[in-house]
């Protein structure tokens, strides 16, 4: 089954080396990994999207509680959460198609961000699915670049990662 | 006042109560040799290789349960400790190595001997650190004792780049550290405390398998106190030797691919079984599909993911041994029930019937010289009151299975990683902790090939370690599996050109012995230990084809062994 899992880790260099280690070393499934510092400088939140039987992600959640860096570890799978991962695609948008790609970003709730005689950036924002969904929307030929920022995650409600 | 980097090196390590540093020098650690110098409360130990130092504070660790420390330098003698670093951690076993580093300056230009020690050292540390600021020093030095020691320990490596060994701040050391990121459990978990009593109360076929965990937290005298009021059979992993007196009629021997054939049996045939401070190893647990099968599994370790790593368990208990075993006797004198006497009577019946087997029988009638033996002998000789090093392969698996350890931190072998080389600067370290104390390196001609190097620091000390060099002319492990499995081909594993071991140690200043007959082997063995002050190898001609039993093969259960 696929988890997002996220962790608060002390902000120091060598953090996301020892995360990155541990999924190589154990031979685990990392399906993206996302880290940025937050409101406390002092703490970085990462976010893994994982995929395993439910003994592995024992394993994986126990052994990143472990490393002697994770102040705190949340599993969101385990409750309501909301997913999010960020995308800018350029397409091909000529003369004939500009219309037709402005239509399937209205659709998705997208936006054209950046705009050229011949391309369009649309930058895209919801779960994995979503955005899985409209690169199948479009025509491949079109796609001359994709980037995608990786999951983050956060807990509905009450519920929270933080200290 | 304000100190240098290097001087507050030293002063971190007195106050941390540091007697021993085990080392080599080198270019970026030359300010920190200079500091040590000037002082004389931390002793400094020079070894021959790196690799050594680290696995004599290994020694050192393993015997005393205070934490080994170990200086290097950059570079290659940063890459030559890697061996005993992996080596601590596969054993838990709580170890700071200092490592020197280039100044932070030149760090990722390639400079003369840079290489990256947090990097190579990652996956085979608990933890550890690289001080950029010397403001930092005095505080990650704690952190890394404190880190080392608790929980399960471990070994953790502190990088210490040459500049900040020269750069100056206010010296104060942290009479504790608190690290919000690092907070072990160690007291279990009432309602768990609760569920495992009942079924312990319950078992009709207990068995109590404990491991390394229990020698770790000192926590031998309450598994005693457990296992003698409960009547149930023990069993020990490599790791765990010496925390149940062997000697004890509850103690049926190791377990696992070279137990005995009673413990393996009772493991197959309990149905609760309670596993202590141990790992559920592969060596121990043969093919995973088939172990245990009626039992329901109660499991205390202080590392949360070791429980139900390798076998679901029914019963876990996060804590520290110590404190678990306390809570779990606690509740049970509390109440006046205890196991059904009857069904641990016919359990017991069962259980001799297995040791009746005597699995560990072997030629006594031989004219040449049985390992076997040269330990029972051994045993004999010293009381069974020694410490005893070992190194890795056959002769080690005798080690275990002759010499019965009554007391734990008495048998030190490498388990985890299975390191040849391990034994012989082992055994500095616990000689260099207990001077008066008789210390014997179990070894084999090959193992001990692999840091023979340091009979040049034992006559430089004045280490009266005993070497018994079962040699038996194979990498007698090697060659076990190749008769077994490989249809006899013995590939690479016959040891040529060995020197001749008795003038090897004289041309060290030591006294070498050689024995060829089992009629000689006691003589030698209590001549030996009569050298009180003398490093004495002894070079055992020993029976070649020799193997270890009993022995579960590879994929098959613990009740499938191969007896002799
Ligand atoms: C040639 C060879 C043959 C071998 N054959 C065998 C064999 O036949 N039988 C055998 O048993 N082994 C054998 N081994 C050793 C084997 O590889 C393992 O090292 C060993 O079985 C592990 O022992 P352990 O389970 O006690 O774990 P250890 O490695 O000692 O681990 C200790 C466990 O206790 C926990 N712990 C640590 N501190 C505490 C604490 N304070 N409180 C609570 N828990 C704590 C740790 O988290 C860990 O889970 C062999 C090794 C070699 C090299
Ligand atoms: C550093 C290292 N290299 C290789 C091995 C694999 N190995 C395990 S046992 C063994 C043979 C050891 O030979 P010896 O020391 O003579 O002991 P014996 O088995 O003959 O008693 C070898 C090569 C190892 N454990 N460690
Ligand atoms: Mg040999």
């Amino acid at each position: 089954m696929r988890h997002i899992i996220s962790i608060l880790m002390e902000n120091e260099a060598g953090a996301l080396s020892r995360v990155a280690g541990l999924f190589s070393a154990r031979a685990y499934n990392i399906e993206s990994l996302t880290v940025a510092p937050t409101e406390d400088p002092s703490l970085s939140r990462m976010t893994i999207v994982t995929t395993g039987t439910e003994e592995i992600i024992e394993q994986i959640t126990k052994q990143l509680n472990k490393l002697v860096d994770v102040v705190r570890l949340m599993d969101m799978t385990d409750g309501p959460h909301i997913e999010r991962e960020m995308m800018m695609v350029k397409v091909r948008a000529e003369a004939g198609q500009r219309e037709e790609f402005k239509r399937l970003a209205d659709i998705f709730r997208g936006r054209i961000i950046d705009v050229t005689e011949s391309t369009y950036v649309i930058e895209l924002t919801g779960d994995s699915a979503k955005l899985d969904a409209f690169l199948q929307a479009v025509d491949t030929g079109k796609i001359i670049e994709v980037v995608r920022s990786g999951v983050s995650g956060i807990a509905r409600g009450e519920k929270a990662l933080n200290i | 006042m304000e100190l240098t980097g290097a001087e507050i090196f030293v002063r971190c390590l007195q106050d941390e109560g540091v007697e021993l540093l085990f080392g080599y020098p080198g270019g970026a650690v030359l300010h920190i040799y200079d500091a040590l110098y000037q002082q004389d409360k931390v002793q400094h130990i020079l070894v021959r290789h790196e690799q050594a130092a680290t696995h004599a504070a290994d020694g050192y660790a393993r015997a005393t349960g205070k934490p080994g420390c170990v200086l290097v330098t950059s570079g290659p003698g940063a890459t030559n400790a890697v061996t005993g670093i992996a080596t601590a951690y596969m054993d838990s076993i709580p170890m700071v190595v200092f490592t020197g580093q280039v100044p932070t300056s030149l760090i990722g230009n390639d400079a003369f001997q840079e290489v990256d020690n947090i990097g190579i050292t990652r996956p085979c540390v608990k933890h550890n650190f690289l001080v950029k600021d010397v403001r930092d020093l005095a505080v990650t030095i704690k952190k890394a004792f404190y880190v080392a020691t608790t929980g399960r320990p471990g070994p953790v490596v502190v990088d210490i780049p040459k500049d900040v060994t020269a750069a100056r701040c206010e010296y104060s050391y942290p009479k504790k550290v608190r690290m919000r990121s690092y907070n072990p459990t160690v007291k279990g978990h009432a309602g768990q405390i609760k569920r495992a009593v009942e079924l312990l109360l319950q078992a009709r076929r207990p068995m109590l398998y404990t491991g390394g965990g229990v020698i770790l937290d000192n926590a031998s005298e309450q598994l005693i106190e457990l296992t003698r009021l409960l009547n149930f059979p023990i069993t020990n992993t490599l790791m765990g030797l010496g925390a149940y007196p062997a000697t004890d009629r509850q103690f049926v021997g190791m377990l696992g691919m070279h137990g005995t054939y009673e413990a393996n049996m009772a493991m197959h045939n309990c149905d609760v079984l309670v596993a202590v401070g141990a790992r559920f190893d592969d060596r121990v647990t043969g093919n995973i599909e088939k172990f245990c099968p009626s039992a329901k599994i109660i499991h205390i370790d202080v590392d949360p993911a070791s429980i139900s790593k390798n076998v679901k368990v029914d019963v876990p208990i996060v804590g520290s041994v110590g404190n678990v075993l306390e809570q779990l006797l606690k509740l049970i004198k509390a109440g006046k029930a205890r196991p059904d006497p009857e069904a641990l009577a016919a359990w017991w019946e069962q259980i001799e019937e297995w040791r009746g087997l005597d699995c560990l029988k072997y030629d006594r009638g031989s004219e040449l010289v049985k390992p076997q033996y040269v330990l029972e002998t051994l045993y004999k000789v010293t009381n069974g009151d020694a410490f005893v090093t070992s190194d890795v392969g056959q002769h080690q698996m005798w080690a275990a299975q002759f010499y019965k350890f009554d007391k734990p931190r008495r048998w030190i072998n490498s388990g985890g990683l299975g390191t040849m080389g391990f034994g012989f600067p082992a055994a500095m370290g616990v000689q260099l902790a207990y001077p008066d104390e008789t210390v014997c390196c179990i070894t084999g001609e090959g193992s001990i090939q692999m840091c023979i190097q340091e009979l040049s620091t034992c006559l430089q000390y004045g280490l009266p370690v005993k070497i018994i060099n079962l040699n038996n002319r194979y990498l007698g492990m090697v060659r076990q599996w190749q008769e077994f499995f490989y249809q006899k081909r013995y590939a690479m594993s016959y040891m040529e050109s060995l020197p001749d071991f008795v003038k090897l140690a004289e041309s060290y200043g030591h006294v070498g012995m050689q024995i060829d007959k089992p009629q000689d082997v006691e003589g030698a063995l209590k001549e030996a230990m009569q050298l009180k002050d003398r490093l004495v190898f002894l070079d055992f001609i020993t029976d070649q084809s020799e193997n270890v039993y009993p022995m579960i093969p590879a994929g098959a259960g613990q009740n499938e062994m191969i007896l002799i």
